[in-house]
Formats: C-alpha cells, sequence, structure tokens
C-alpha cells in the first residue's frame, strides 16, 4: 500500500493541527473500533469559516485527509464548504489506496457534521 | 539517518556467508538437478547435501524432507493434501497464519469439520483443549510452533506426546503437523521431540533466501502434491529444484548450529528484554502475550489512544523498520486476528507495534529506537481527539 507524495507531506506536516478554544462549531465522527476518529473545530463569522483546525487518532491518510479538509474549507462560505467531496480531497491528495478512500469520505461527513451543529446551534 | 530494522520476524536479511554459497549456483554450477549429465549431477549433489543438513537439524532422514516455496506452500500442501476428498475433521487454533487458517476455511467451505481453538489470554494454546476438541472422525491437528505477531511459544512437544498415547487406542492415526517458520532460529527443532508427521519452514526468517521453505513429512505418509508435474521429490512435490536458495537455505540452517548461534541468541534476549523494560515504562503501553514463554526477539506492544499505522510510518520516517496489527496497515481493514483473539479489544488492537530483533541490532539501536518512539507517542498523542 503506497502513499502518495502529498499524502505524506500532508501526514509529515499537516495543516491546521490542534484544538481551537472557544470554536463556533464541533463535528467528531468515526469510533474506536474502525480505528479512525476525527474531530474539527470551526470559527465562522459571516457565515464563513474564519479559521479551522482539526484533532485526529487514525491512519496516515486519516491525518492527510483531515489536513486536506481543513485547508480545502478554509476560508469559504458554509455552503461553499459544504460543496467539497470526497473526489475533491482524494485528487487533491495525489489519490489514495483503495482501502484508504473512507478515510476522505469520514473527512467529509466530520466537516458537515460540525456544519450542522452550528446551525441548529443558531 | 540511522537506520534500524525490527522487523526480523517479517524477514531477515540474506546472511553475507549464504549469499556467498548460493552465487556458484547461478551461472556457474547452473545445471538442473534432475539431469543426468555432470553439471546437473553437481547441482543433485548440492541438493542431496542441503537434505543432510536439514535432517541432522530436524534429527529425522533426508528423505523425509521435501523442498517447498516457503511456509505458504508447506502449509497449505499439509491441509489439502491430508484433506484432498474434503472429509474428516481438522483441529486447528484460531490465531494462525493465514496460510493455515484461510486453507482451513476454504477447507470448511467445501465440506471439512474445523475446530479453531482460541488461545488463552496470555497467547498459548491450552494442549488440553486441542486434546479435548479430538473426535472420532479427526485427521489433522495443526498448531502453529510460534505465533508470528506475538512471538508466544506452543506446547508442541507436549501435544505430540499425549497424541502419541491417543493415536495407540485408534485405528486411523490422527496426524499432526506444526508450522515452525517462525520458531526455526530459536527454539528447539528436534522431530522425535516434537513428535510430528508434519513440519513448516522457510528460508527467509533464518538469514536465507525467500521463496524457499521445507516440508518435513515422516516416512510412511503417502501425501497428495499440491503442484503435479514432473518427478522431483519423489514425486511430493513437482517442479525444477531451486538449487541456489536450496544450497542457500543449507547454508543458513548449518549456521544456526554453531557456537556463535548461540551467543546470538543470548544477546537478541537481551536487547529484547532491556527494549521491553523500557518501552514498557512510557505512558498507556501494555504488552501483548505471554512474558516468558515467547521467542526470545518478540516485543509487541499495545499503546493507547494511537493507531498504528501512523507510529509505524512515523517511525519509518525517523528510519526504524517494524510493524502492526492495525487495522488501517492491513489492507483488508481487520485488525490483527491474532491480537483479537487473544481478547484485544478491536478499540485497542489498532495501537498494536511488533518489534523484532535481529542478530545485527545493538544496545545503541534500542536506546536510540526508545527515545525516537517516545517523543512520536507524545507527538501523535498532542492530536488525538481522545485523551
Amino acid at each position: 500500500m503506497l502513499y502518495s507524495k502529498k499524502v505524506m507531506e500532508h501526514f509529515k506536516n499537516p495543516h491546521n493541527l490542534g484544538e481551537i478554544k472557544n470554536a463556533d462549531a464541533v463535528g467528531q465522527v468515526g469510533n474506536p473500533i474502525c480505528g479512525d476518529i476525527m474531530k474539527l473545530y470551526l470559527k465562522i463569522k459571516d457565515n464563513k469559516i474564519k479559521d479551522i483546525s482539526f484533532e485526529t487518532l487514525g491512519c496516515g491518510a486519516a491525518i492527510a485527509c483531515s489536513s486536506m479538509i481543513t485547508q480545502e474549507a478554509k476560508g469559504k462560505t458554509l455552503d461553499k464548504a459544504l460543496e467539497i467531496n470526497k473526489d475533491i480531497i482524494v485528487k487533491k491528495l495525489g489519490g489514495l489506496p483503495a482501502p484508504k478512500i473512507h478515510c476522505s469520505m469520514l473527512a467529509i461527513e466530520a466537516l458537515k457534521k460540525a456544519i450542522k451543529n452550528y446551525k441548529e446551534k443558531k | 539517518m540511522k537506520k534500524i530494522y525490527f522487523d526480523n520476524a517479517a524477514t531477515t536479511h540474506v546472511d553475507q556467508r549464504v549469499l556467498k554459497a548460493m552465487l556458484p549456483y547461478f551461472s556457474n554450477d547452473f545445471g538442473n538437478a534432475s539431469s543426468l549429465h555432470s553439471l546437473g549431477q553437481k547441482a543433485e549433489a548440492a541438493v542431496l547435501k542441503t537434505k543432510d543438513i536439514i535432517s541432522d537439524f530436524l534429527n529425522c532422514k533426508a528423505e523425509e524432507v521435501i523442498f517447498t516455496s516457503g511456509g505458504t506452500e508447506s502449509n497449505n500442501t499439509v491441509l489439502k493434501s491430508v484433506f484432498s476428498d474434503y472429509q474428516g475433521h481438522l483441529i486447528t487454533s484460531a490465531f494462525e497464519h493465514p496460510s493455515v487458517l484461510d486453507t482451513a476455511k476454504f477447507l470448511n467451505k467445501r465440506g471439512v469439520e474445523v475446530t479453531f481453538i482460541k488461545p488463552e489470554s496470555n497467547g498459548v494454546v491450552d494442549y488440553q483443549k486441542v486434546l479435548k476438541a479430538i473426535k472420532s472422525n479427526t485427521r489433522l491437528i495443526s498448531i502453529m510452533y510460534v505465533n508470528n505477531e506475538i512471538g508466544t511459544i506452543q506446547p508442541i512437544g507436549k501435544i505430540g506426546k499425549e497424541l502419541a498415547e491417543i493415536n495407540k487406542d485408534r485405528e486411523k492415526k490422527i496426524l499432526f503437523h506444526t508450522d515452525a517458520v517462525q520458531a526455526t532460529y530459536f527454539v528447539p527443532m528436534d522431530i522425535v521431540r516434537l513428535r510430528v508427521d508434519f513440519l513448516s519452514m522457510s528460508g527467509h526468517k533464518i538469514y536465507g533466501p525467500k521463496g524457499i521453505g521445507v516440508l518435513y513429512i515422516k516416512n510412511g505418509i503417502r501425501i497428495t502434491p499440491l503442484l503435479h508435474g514432473g518427478h522431483q521429490e519423489n514425486g511430493f512435490r513437482a517442479g525444477t529444484y531451486n538449487v541456489p536458495s536450496i544450497v542457500g537455505l543449507g547454508k543458513a540452517i548449518s549456521l544456526l548450529t554453531s557456537s556463535e548461534h548461540a551467543k546470538e541468541v543470548v544477546k537478541i534476549k537481551k536487547l529484547r528484554d532491556s527494549l521491553m523494560t523500557k518501552v514498557l515504562k512510557i505512558k498507556g503501553v501494555t504488552l501483548n502475550g505471554d512474558k516468558i514463554s515467547r521467542l526470545p526477539n518478540n516485543a509487541n506492544f499495545l499503546f493507547k489512544n494511537i493507531e498504528g499505522e501512523s507510529l509505524l510510518l512515523k517511525l519509518d520516517m525517523e528510519g526504524v523498520a517494524c510493524s502492526t496489527g492495525s487495522a488501517c496497515a492491513s489492507g483488508s481493514l481487520q485488525a490483527s486476528h491474532v491480537l483479537l483473539s487473544i481478547g484485544v479489544k478491536p478499540e485497542n488492537a489498532h495501537g498494536s507495534l511488533r518489534l523484532t530483533i535481529g542478530k545485527d541490532n545493538t544496545i545503541r539501536d534500542i536506546d536510540h529506537f526508545v527515545d525516537v518512539l517516545k517523543s512520536i507517542v507524545k507527538q501523535l498523542r498532542s492530536f488525538s481527539p481522545l485523551r
């Protein structure tokens, strides 16, 4: 199972790592049994994602996908952010091994969940 | 960067002396060992000499040794041969190597009854549970000598001894096989003491080449070959003798009887013990498998709130090669069947790391590794959503 250069770059130096204190929205997905848990923190102003970060317990692909989704979502309006799909994440990462595609889906799910939580709270 | 190899249970490197012994058989003494001319006879002599080395090592007869492509083929041959009519009952353990486990499942689908004995939580099979599973239609017991992930040593000699008693009263004797691929370098391999009818070995776990293995078949047992073709190995296994690899395997095995080897085992155990002590001091780390009844080179840990593949990748970036039972690293997304079989919860099995020491490792490797490991564990835990 080989990872692309881009995946390894994001795994080595993940973007937007860590917790955001007083986040406006949080989305956590995955479960310990499948092995991957992703948590996204969002700062939102005027319906725009001003800041976003992640914490992930998971494999190389899970960490790279978490990093990529934060990079993609940052600065976007909530509606635009919801348009990000797994294919975009996979493409931007230079591809993922087939058994790892679910990691990109998990990242999308985490973002959707965070935004849903935010909208419900409002 | 300093490279540290801690994955000797996956494969060892080829010992320089083994390589040297092999080289003439590629381009100079390249004859087919089944050819009658002198080049062929030279190759045949090399094959026969290796059989003598192996039969001395196993305390068996030379004609009881056949060469295969490795442990997987040896294991497949035994199971598929004994159950070539897909009838009867097989007893094996739940944490065998996939080449036994999946073959057992294959046979099960075609009608063979299979009992998978669950090992105890220390990773050792209770021999009494094996004996209790025997039924009137039991034909084969196949239990690995040493588990490949957690290094635990199984009571093969004990099962062999008890089975010999049980067989006295049986018209149809139960055959006994052990997959000794992981055991060969470290534990006694005397057939007479183990009392097995079949035994599998592999070259590349003992500083020999890949793609070569041995199947010991006790005299008098006729098997159905897995591969049909030429008359090599008295019809037990067709295919041109892989002479360079056979010679390499012989050299690797001859090195196992030297006084140098005995010293290596002592050294390896000291290194592993030091590694175990140091790693177990890290918070949230536990050992998988029995501490005593295990191979001297194996350490297998669970790291709480760490996923094994990312730990492995980070270690690799620091020059350390090892392996994990994490589902994420398996390609099948299934956590290690070995860890699950000894009662490790799936959510914890993802955080496993296997380190298997080799003869060239040093105490500096251990200390450097522990330093690197500590900082990686700290880093990975720093961004885990679970605390």
